[in-house]
């Protein structure tokens, strides 16, 4: 657009000439017909559909499912509506998305760790776990769990039982849930304060050793006040809680909390073969840390456990989240694996059931995939932010 | 450069619109024309279910859903191993025809209002009448669906079977907890594992199903039946020849058995000169023509699959492990409900 140069010719440069304006143009001509052609298909579906007669658009949310869903995190019976169904689904699938990430996080970190360890055998069984669980494809993971390991379990009649509070059979296990009595909010009033106390007590201890290079054992003080506070208050308050122990009655336990074996198994298979990936995403970003930067922090008498946590984790996490967040996504899409083994998640029973039931596949084939798109999208940018903001602490 | 890209897009667009407009509206006569160009009918049945549709040690699919596509083949080829199986699980199968992939349905389908108008879909009639009912282990110690309360049930999903299970146990009061599968084999491999206590499922196929237990003496079928569940072929909806072409094998076979016209006997009958006979076997008048098919398209049937009783008898009665009772599946002259619509 600009000639430094050579002064501009007489008038103005025609909008075609301008190269500038011309790719605008061109690229406002193609989105105009990239929208022409989606408003054109859909229409065109639209108009097929209803000439071959099958019934289209939102309205069946409303209408009611007819169909029971064994788990849902919020209430539903089968007298709820489609729509229900949904949102059923959808916790459900948050919920061993959020469950899976977790120990995946854990196990991964620790085999990563456990793989660089000077000690001959925990290097090479975390390396025996990687290449196993890496190597098999998930859905057979999870057939193996669910079928090999959980499908092999007692009947109710034959649970095994810890302490006869805990049963473990081929149903799913059994816990004791908790029932809270009047007086417990105190003990969470006390968690949160001594929560805030702890984040409080870091901090001023991170400004005082930048001041003065003395500092606290914080990260213990905090614990113990955690765990303490709450637990001071929930017995000087009487300990308002009590268990809802499982008993056996006609055909299964009632009572306590029943994890389904669907859900331990989608778990476990997501947990083991993520984390497997997750190791080595670690490992490298360890590897990843000059050692130089070690034989300084050991030069500064550093202790072994002070290295990894002051200087390698901080610089290796730079290069361990990108790669991480793949992971995460990986993991929330594999999810949907869970309608192989029948839990309950988005795609088995909406994208399953509820699709049938109805018969309208396109719009809920489109609402399933939002939602996966949305949750990604999601992920996504909760890590960037938090790969910025480790990127910010380095200086 | 940005050109290039614009024409390339512009040059998918079209591709994608003209199939779209290609895979236009269903018509009268497009489904016949291409199972004639074809030299098949393509039908769908189940991934395996005795006496219904299930391969056996050959590979080669029988059952009573099986016959209807053997029996559509003879009519339209006068040649009844003119079919492709596709084996389909209760979620795919509405799918697998509202594509075209198949041309018809014959996989134990129940015949209800939604499937029927909303789903671009057309029943052609009733091959088997069927109703939900349980099937629990010996060792259950139950002997009455009332007795259920609580229990685990092991259920296919995309099934009416599912809407039934919620029905009966809201009307009656009592709790149940669904635990659903895909395919039949993990259906019935849950029941036999113990991850549930009852396998429900339209009964005729719980007695298929008990046959293929390892111990099929160790579990029994309760009595209660808890919904009608009419099975029957479906097509698209749309093509009305290809409608009446399905529809009018099925009449034929149970016409058949009602005249007494059998595979046996179907050569000598031809030489009748009853006029009903006459009719049915394409010597007098051609009641073919107008659905696109030979004017002896009944009796192909009829001496290649044979008529409704033999195929009922062959498959899931009598002269079959399921040895289930014509009960209402007799013809009405027998105190049953199956009932044809006259050839003439
Ligand atoms: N008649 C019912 C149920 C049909 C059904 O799918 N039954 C199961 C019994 S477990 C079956 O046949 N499965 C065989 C398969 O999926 O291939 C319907 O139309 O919804």
């Amino acid at each position: 657009m600009t000639t430094p140069s050579s002064p501009p010719p007489r008038g103005k440069t025609p909008f075609w000439r301008d190269p500038a304006k011309r790719a605008l143009m061109f690229q406002a001509l193609m989105l105009a017909a990239l929208f022409a052609a989606i408003g054109f298909i859909v229409s065109n579906t639209l108009d097929n559909l209803d000439a071959r007669g099958i019934t289209t658009g939102f309205g069946f949310l409303d209408d009611t499912a007819g169909f029971g869903i064994v788990q849902s995190l919020i209430d539903y019976s089968p007298q709820s509506t489609y729509g229900r169904t949904f949102l059923v689904g959808l916790m459900n699938t948050l919920l061993v998305s959020a469950l899976g990430v977790l120990a995946a996080t854990v196990i991964g970190f620790l085999m990563g760790i456990a793989r660089l360890s000077p000690n001959w055998l925990i290097a090479r069984l975390a390396g025996a776990y990687v290449e196993i669980f890496r190597n098999i494809p998930l859905l057979l993971q999870i057939f193996f769990w669910y079928f090999a390991v959980l499908r092999t379990l007692p009947s109710p009649r034959q649970s095994m039982s810890l302490g006869e509070a805990v049963f473990l059979n081929i149903r799913g296990l059994v816990v004791p849930a908790p029932v809270s009595e009047s007086g417990l909010v105190w003990t969470l009033v006390a968690l949160v304060v001594a929560v805030i106390a702890a984040i409080v007590l870091v901090r001023w201890n991170r400004r005082r050793q930048e001041a003065t290079g003395d500092r606290l054992p914080a990260g213990w003080i905090s614990a113990g006040m955690i765990v303490g506070m709450p637990l001071l208050v929930f017995v000087a308050s009487g300990m308002p809680l009590t268990w809802d122990i499982p008993k056996l009655g006609g055909f299964n336990f009632s009572g306590g909390i029943t994890v389904l074996p669907e859900l331990l198994a989608l778990w476990l298979a997501l947990s083991i073969y993520t984390g497997s990936f997750i190791a080595e995403i670690v490992r490298s970003g360890i590897q990843a840390v000059s050692s130089g930067q070690t034989e300084a922090a050991r030069a500064l008498s550093l202790s072994g456990g002070m290295t990894l946590r002051l200087v390698v984790i901080p610089q290796a996490m730079r290069v361990i989240i990108p790669p991480l967040t793949s992971q995460y996504l990986n993991l929330i899409k594999n999810s949907s694996l869970a309608t192989a083994i029948g839990y309950p998640d988005l795609v088995s029973v909406f994208a399953g059931t509820t699709l049938n039931q109805t018969g309208q596949a396109i719009e809920v084939i489109m609402m399933t995939m939002a939602v996966y798109l949305i949750l990604s999208l999601l992920v996504s940018m909760f890590m960037n932010w938090f790969n910025a903001r480790m990127a910010l602490v380095e200086r | 450069m940005l050109h290039n890209n614009k024409k390339t897009l512009l040059c998918s667009a079209t591709a994608l619109v003209a199939t779209l407009l290609a895979a236009g509206s269903a018509q009268a006569g497009e489904t016949m024309d291409a199972v004639k160009e074809r030299g098949q009918v393509v039908c769908g049945v189940s991934t395996g279910l005795p006496g219904f549709s299930s391969p056996d040690d050959q590979g080669n699919w029988e059952g009573i859903d099986v016959d209807v596509c053997h029996g559509v083949a003879a009519a339209v080829f006068g040649d009844a191993s003119k079919v492709q199986f596709v084996p389909l699980n209760a979620k795919e199968r509405f799918t697998a025809l509202q594509s075209g992939e198949i041309d018809v349905l014959s996989r134990n389908t129940t015949w209800t209002a939604t499937r029927d108008t909303t789903l671009g879909l057309n029943f052609t009639g009733v091959s088997f009448y069927d109703g939900q009912g349980f099937l629990v282990k010996e060792s259950l110690g139950v002997d009455s669906a009332m007795q259920l309360d609580g229990a685990a049930f092991c259920v296919q999903s995309g099934t009416t079977t599912e809407l039934n299970l919620a029905d009966y146990f809201q009307a009656n009061d009592m709790s149940f907890e669904p635990v659903v599968f895909d395919t039949s084999d993990q259906t019935v491999g849950g029941f036999e594992a113990g991850r549930c206590d009852v396998l429900t499922s339209d009964t005729s196929q719980l007695n298929a199903l008990r046959i293929k237990l390892s111990d099929p003496d160790g579990a029994k079928v309760l009595p209660q039946v808890i919904s009608k569940e009419p099975l029957g072929p479906v097509v698209r909806q749309g093509d009305d020849q290809w409608f009446n072409a399905v529809k009018w094998t099925l009449f034929a076979m149970i016409n058949a058995e009602e005249m007494g016209i059998t595979s046996e006997n179907a050569d000598e009958m031809k030489e009748s000169d009853k006029p009903g006979i006459k009719r049915f076997m394409g010597d007098e008048g051609n009641f073919g023509e107008a659905m696109g098919l030979p004017a002896d398209w009944a009796y192909n049937i009829v001496s290649q699959v044979g008529n409704y009783g033999e195929v009922f008898d062959r498959n899931v009665g009598a002269g079959s492990p399921l040895n289930i009772e014509r009960g209402i599946n007799a013809l009405w002259t027998d105190g049953g409900v199956q009932y044809a619509p006259p050839i003439r």
